[in-house]
């Protein structure tokens, strides 16, 4: 056991990192603190002043703003029961033993090295245009009417693209949760006549729970700040059926470099991120505490 | 063996440095478009002429270029010599004090070539603030082929009302050819450039004298009705996010009977490697609605001169260079005629060799000539710009306004509430920035 005195010294010796941890941390988010309460434009210099909240209330009272927060929740929400669900049936594919299975998984994997930017054109354009597409394509051909995804029903088309992204990452956790399953365990339950179903409900599932804790938390983060495929699709239309918070405030500030409207409306943004890792963290946290 | 090896090493790599710094090295932000491309691949030219000059380049897609060049200067950051930046920024930026009007560029310049309205864009206080390096306006492109086979004959100045009616005429659904393609993607520069040039022939405006918005008027609702009922009539489906490049794709595949888009696409849709259709295309001017107003915008890429820069001289002489005549011989020597950057001097539209290389010069010309950034409107306007209001707010307010119209333009929202949501949405944004 350490004494006092060397525990001081772990104390002493422990500081310097987290000190700089801790500023790495806190002196932008100050910044970001001080610049939001203040009237500045990069566009017009020298009429910066301190405004209290009306950053805040102005972003707050955006017309767009409810519709936006509940569009980021439903593209996180979507995007997530997708990709775990789909990710989960992947992995037991990719786990079976079968010809060509590296080629595959390596196919599989592939989509989560696509750029955003570029994967979004190729779904825009070549998978999804209603006239020069691969889906109109299909469609017409069996006699239907092309499906003018980005007009029609462009939500459900953004989470398709992102989630056709984010499958891979998804997969890549949850297979090798996978194959971290003891392979006596398999044995076992294979000699007292377990059947597939239950096998996988029973043992499989269970054991995947921390990796698909791992998955969600981390896809929240990204998912919440989903952009370029908005961007180049939709942008952000028609009406704001596709504006997220993320694109909100590129159109509300950045785009005309507000640096107090962005900065209010990035700390709004980081304090509902806040709220969903709470939520998140009560619902599912629990598997990573044992 | 081995110290006095690096040592030497040390040595040559100290005298490189020492007279790289005897030179003047100019750093150079610009686009990734094919025409600053052949520039940068063109530069030798420059410095054989000038040693002593050095170019270092920076060359970036055209958000990423826009965000970075306008942090910098708004920052004092200083890092670029030479900035690359549209007609909306120069009269911004000059009203900042932020660019050095373009005084020495020489006597063989002859600023009296460059064509009077893009020269008009970029000069404020009658001082020049930037050079124009390419322009270009918009116009109608159309298919001979289709026009002529339903009986139909293209004005060299067509009405909105001739536009539509060939549009219905021309359009046939079974063989996926539709009469007209026109931006909907939602985007300042996107849909909003088309529309705010199209309701200008209508009359329209964004701002009244006192900056009031007029979304509640009723040429803007004409003009909005208007690009409604014509995409729902004649245009393809998926409109609502077709920018330039997808209703290029549209245009060469043989999908659209006509397209109103930028005048650079005319070299795009008439070269038969690209395109399907390059021996069936004519040109023609954008519309009008009867209003003498046209609907063809006005834009042009230029290089400006940070305000405070110590390297003024060499680098209003490169800028002297790139948007010289000798500039457009140098390229039509090494690249031919039909690659020169067009859109800003007179002399290239009088160049026999030029006109014959280009079908569509004559009309480009005309358009760019016709496309007023001061009193490009029927009421008068107290902005300057065609497409745009050159106020740092217009970017943010014309992507959220193009976000209402293209929900209109689905069918999402109605015309009369996409107008009302963007009036209220401009009147905010407008009373935050201070304007009365």
């Amino acid at each position: 056991m350490a004494t006092q005195h060397t525990r001081v010294l772990g104390r002493i010796l422990v500081a310097p990192s987290v000190i700089l941890l801790f500023a790495w941390m806190i002196v932008p988010l100050a910044m970001t603190i001080y610049f939001s309460t203040l009237r500045y434009n990069l566009l017009n210099p020298g009429l910066e002043r301190f405004v209290g909240a009306e950053n805040y209330i102005y972003f707050l009272s955006d017309p767009a703003f409810i519709g936006s927060l509940l569009n980021t929740l439903v593209l996180v929400g979507s995007v997530l029961a997708i990709t775990v669900v789909f990710g989960v049936l992947i992995a037991l594919l990719l786990d079976q033993m079968f010809v060509g299975r590296s080629i595959v998984r390596l196919m599989v994997i592939a989509p989560f090295f696509v750029m955003p930017t570029v994967s979004a054109l190729v779904w825009k354009n070549l998978l999804m245009h209603p006239v020069s597409g691969v889906f109109a394509w299909l469609a017409t051909s069996l006699g239907f009417r092309a499906i003018d995804w980005f007009a029609q029903v462009p939500m459900l088309a953004i989470i398709l693209i992102v989630a056709w992204q984010w499958l891979p990452f998804a997969t890549l956790v949850l297979l090798t949760a996978m194959q971290s399953l003891d392979s006596e365990e398999k044995e076992a339950a294979d000699m007292d006549g377990t059947r597939p179903l239950s096998f996988f409900f029973h043992i499989v599932l269970p054991h995947l729970a921390r990796a698909v804790t791992v998955v969600v938390l981390i896809q929240t983060i990204f998912l919440l700040t989903v952009f370029a495929e908005i961007f180049v699709t939709t942008g952000g239309g028609p009406g704001t059926k596709t504006t997220n918070l993320a694109f909100l405030i590129y159109a509300q500030a950045l785009l005309q470099y507000d640096v107090g409207g962005a900065s209010a409306g990035g700390i709004v943004a980081v304090v509902l991120a806040n709220i969903v890792a709470f939520f998140l963290v009560r619902l599912v946290g629990k598997n990573l505490e044992t | 063996m081995r110290m006095p090896l690096r040592a030497a090493i040390g040595g040559i790599s100290l005298i490189l440095a020492s007279q790289a710094m005897a030179q003047t090295t100019l750093t150079v932000a610009t686009v990734n478009n094919s025409d600053m491309i052949r520039m940068q691949r063109l530069t030798s030219d420059f410095t054989t002429k000038n040693p002593g000059v050095a170019l270092k380049w920076v060359t970036l897609e055209e958000n990423v270029l826009r965000q970075r060049v306008t942090t910098d200067i708004a920052t004092k950051g200083g890092q670029f010599d030479i900035l690359t930046i549209g007609t909306y920024e120069v009269p911004i930026w000059a009203k900042q004090g932020w660019l050095l009007p373009l005084e020495k560029l020489g006597p063989g310049y002859d600023v009296d070539d460059l064509i009077p309205p893009i020269r008009a864009g970029l000069t404020v206080n009658g001082k020049l603030y930037a050079a124009p390096f390419y322009g270009e306006s918009s116009m109608i492109m159309y298919r001979k082929d289709l026009f002529e086979k339903a009986g139909l004959k293209m004005p060299a100045a067509p009405t909105w009302d001739f536009i539509a009616d060939a549009a219905k005429k021309l359009t046939n659904r079974s063989t996926e050819t539709y009469g007209i393609c026109l931006r909907g993607k939602p985007g300042w520069g996107e849909n909003m450039a088309l529309l705010t040039a199209m309701a200008n022939s209508f009359g329209a405006r964004w701002f009244d004298e006192k900056w009031k918005p007029e979304f509640d008027g009723p040429e803007w609702k004409k003009t909005l009705t208007f690009y409604v009922d014509l995409m729902k009539a004649a245009g393809p489906p998926g409109a609502s996010t077709n920018g330039f490049n997808e209703n290029l794709a549209l245009f060469n595949a043989g999908k659209c009977g006509m397209w109103i888009d930028a005048t650079v696409a005319a070299s795009f849709v008439s070269n038969p490697k690209e395109s399907k259709v390059a021996d069936k295309v004519d040109f023609a001017l954008a519309p009008t609605a009867g209003l003498g107003k046209g609907a063809n915008w006005l834009w042009a890429w230029t290089l400006a001169v940070p305000a405070g820069s110590k390297k003024a001289d060499a680098a209003e002489k490169f800028i002297a260079w790139a948007t010289s005549k000798d500039y457009i011989a140098l390229v039509a020597s090494k690249e031919g005629w039909a690659n020169v950057p067009p859109g800003t001097r007179k002399s290239l539209y009088s160049n026999p060799e030029y006109l014959k290389a280009a079908p569509f010069a004559k009309v480009t010309l005309d358009s760019i000539n016709t496309a007023d950034p001061i009193n490009g409107t029927v009421k008068p306007k107290p902005y300057v710009g065609v497409q745009f209001a050159a106020i740092p707010e217009f970017q943010g307010i014309a992507t959220g306004v193009g976000q209402q119209f293209a929900a209109a333009l689905t069918g999402t929202a109605t015309v009369d509430a996409a107008l009302a949501s963007a009036q209220a949405l401009t009147q905010r944004e407008m009373a935050r920035a201070g304007y009365k």
